[in-house]
């Protein structure tokens, strides 16, 4: 037990700065990808040939490539070669805040693919003869649309919404390669001070994620149990 | 398919019409768009930055042996993952719970473990230990942080392929005298595995975008072999974006071969696993 209370007495700051970014990460690319996906998500099912087709082709494309190299371009090519830094005026800016703002953009960019694949199934979910009842009953495209299909298809969409969000806390390890303080950044700085403590270390940073991912995916599950359209 | 018949009503000649203005509207945003970025960049995006890729030792000094590291990495990755996968899955679907819970507990910790921490502590433990050294360290650093978590979505697949198949199957095996254990290796796993096999080649496409994160403990792969060109030539944007293209054109191959494989397999046994059941699993 010396070795925790060794870790923790040498590494506290560390390691509660490592959640800070870890779950500040999580949030705001969360949000992100949010945004970004729901807008993807909403091309993608739109009536408009063009707007439909791109939507597939920013899917597509984000899927295929991996995480690791649009973290890298953002802050390779836009942050180093371009120097497109937003914090640059800032008096009070931090050395990390350039590289922790592409994480984010990165994060965001590659999980709106994810967040609008879920959307999307989450429609494919309702059958086809909900919005020819709803019709067939005199509900105009509007009201079918917010009264009858959206609501089963919000609820269709929870749970793989709750695997991306899952997903994405695990991915903003992937900041690290660019320099961000984030948990696996800080559990390689520890290996590397303290060899012999090595599968300790593991042990705590790889329980800070079932920690993180755990109640999530239980709460993501209930949800969509608890909201499932019975059919 | 169902997702435009169940949102909107086919059009009809007036909201064609609204469509194709829609349509030109956005293509021109999107263009200009696009033009604004390609002008903004244009400092990085000039011929000369292109030039190293038209001799042929860019290819045969960076690009190739990158794509072989990456492609190295991921297949032994996916085979190891698919033996260790088929046993985990089995132990969880086993009746003794000696074998079951710890298969579980196992199964759950290495799926919230993400890859990049498995890959640094799995390099760190074979350098400390000195079991391999130079690019071995790296490629059995990568190998093993993809290793675990793919093994464990892999378990979980089998397991929903077993669950996925008709009740009957386990009802004969056991009527006809099989043991639980019998019935599940000679008449559910072969079915499960059937099934699985499209996804197999799916989860490859995960396996390669993951082996990107190689580039944290200096593997040989792609990524990192554009970098090093990068930092001769120069041309890091140009570069990375030949990179990404060669992502998307071997991953959207891969996807073509599940599918043709799905649609191969499925006459061949009675599970039924699509590629909703793994996106979900990986997501």
């Amino acid at each position: 037990m010396s070795g925790v209370t060794e870790l923790f007495s040498e590494y506290g700051d560390e390691m509660l700065w490592a959640c800070v970014m870890t779950i500040g990460l999580t949030v705001l690319s969360a949000i992100g990808a949010l945004v970004i996906g729901t807008i993807v998500a909403i091309a993608r099912v739109s009536p408009v040939p063009f707007l439909e087709k791109l939507g597939t082709l920013y899917v597509n494309i984000v899927r295929n490539t991996p995480l690791t190299l649009i973290v890298a371009f953002c802050a390779l090519g836009f942050l180093n070669t371009m120097g497109l830094n937003p914090f640059a005026g800032w008096k009070n800016s931090q050395i990390w805040m350039p590289n922790f703002f592409w994480g984010v953009v990165a994060l965001s960019v590659y999980h709106a693919s994810f967040v609008a694949e879920a959307l999307r199934s989450g429609v494919n979910t309702v059958p086809l003869g909900q919005a020819e009842a709803a019709r067939a009953i005199g509900l105009d495209f509007r009201h079918s649309l917010s009264e009858v299909i959206l609501p089963q298809a919000f609820r269709g969409a929870i749970a793989p919404l709750g695997n991306t969000l899952i997903a994405l806390t695990k991915n903003t390890t992937v900041v690290a390669t660019i320099g961000v303080a984030e948990a696996s950044y800080v559990m390689k700085d520890m290996i590397e001070q303290h060899a012999d403590l090595i599968m300790l270390i593991f042990a705590i940073m790889a329980l800070f994620f079932v920690i993180l991912t755990l109640p999530v995916g239980l709460l993501f599950t209930r949800w969509s149990q608890k909201l499932a359209v019975q059919r | 398919m169902s997702v435009q018949a169940v949102l909107f009503d086919a059009p009809g000649p007036k909201g064609r019409a609204r469509n194709r203005v829609l349509s030109i509207v956005s293509a021109v945003v999107i263009v200009l768009a696009l033009v604004g970025f390609v002008w903004g960049m244009s400092s990085q995006l000039v011929a000369e930055k292109w030039a190293p890729f038209a001799q042929p030792e860019t290819w045969t000094q960076y690009i190739v042996p990158g794509l072989m590291g990456t492609l190295q990495a991921a297949g032994i990755s996916v085979l190891l993952a698919g033996v260790l996968g088929i046993v985990l899955g089995a132990a969880r679907l086993s009746h003794n719970a000696v074998i079951r819970v710890p298969a579980s507990i196992f199964i759950e910790f290495f799926r919230a473990v993400p890859v990049l921490m498995m890959m640094l502590f799995s390099y760190y433990v074979y350098l400390y230990a000195g079991l391999f050294s130079g690019f071995m360290l790296t490629l059995a650093g990568v190998v093993t942080g993809l290793t675990f978590y793919n093994a464990c979505v892999i378990a979980e697949l089998i397991r929903s392929g077993v669950h996925s198949l008709p009740k009957g199957q386990r009802e004969a095996g056991l009527a006809i005298g099989l043991t639980q254990g019998q019935t599940l290796s000679t008449i559910l796993l072969p079915q499960a595995i059937t099934a699985m096999l499209p996804s197999l080649v799916s989860q490859l496409v995960v396996v390669l975008k993951d082996s990107a994160l190689g580039y944290m403990i200096s593997y040989a792969e792609l990524l990192r072999a554009g970098q090093t060109l990068a930092s001769v030539q120069g041309n890091l944007i140009v570069t990375f974006i030949v990179i990404g293209a060669l992502f998307v054109i071997v991953n959207w191959l891969l996807t073509v071969v599940a599918r043709w494989l799905e649609k191969r397999m499925a006459k061949r046994t009675s599970g039924r696993l699509d590629m909703d059941d793994l996106a979900a699993l990986n997501e």
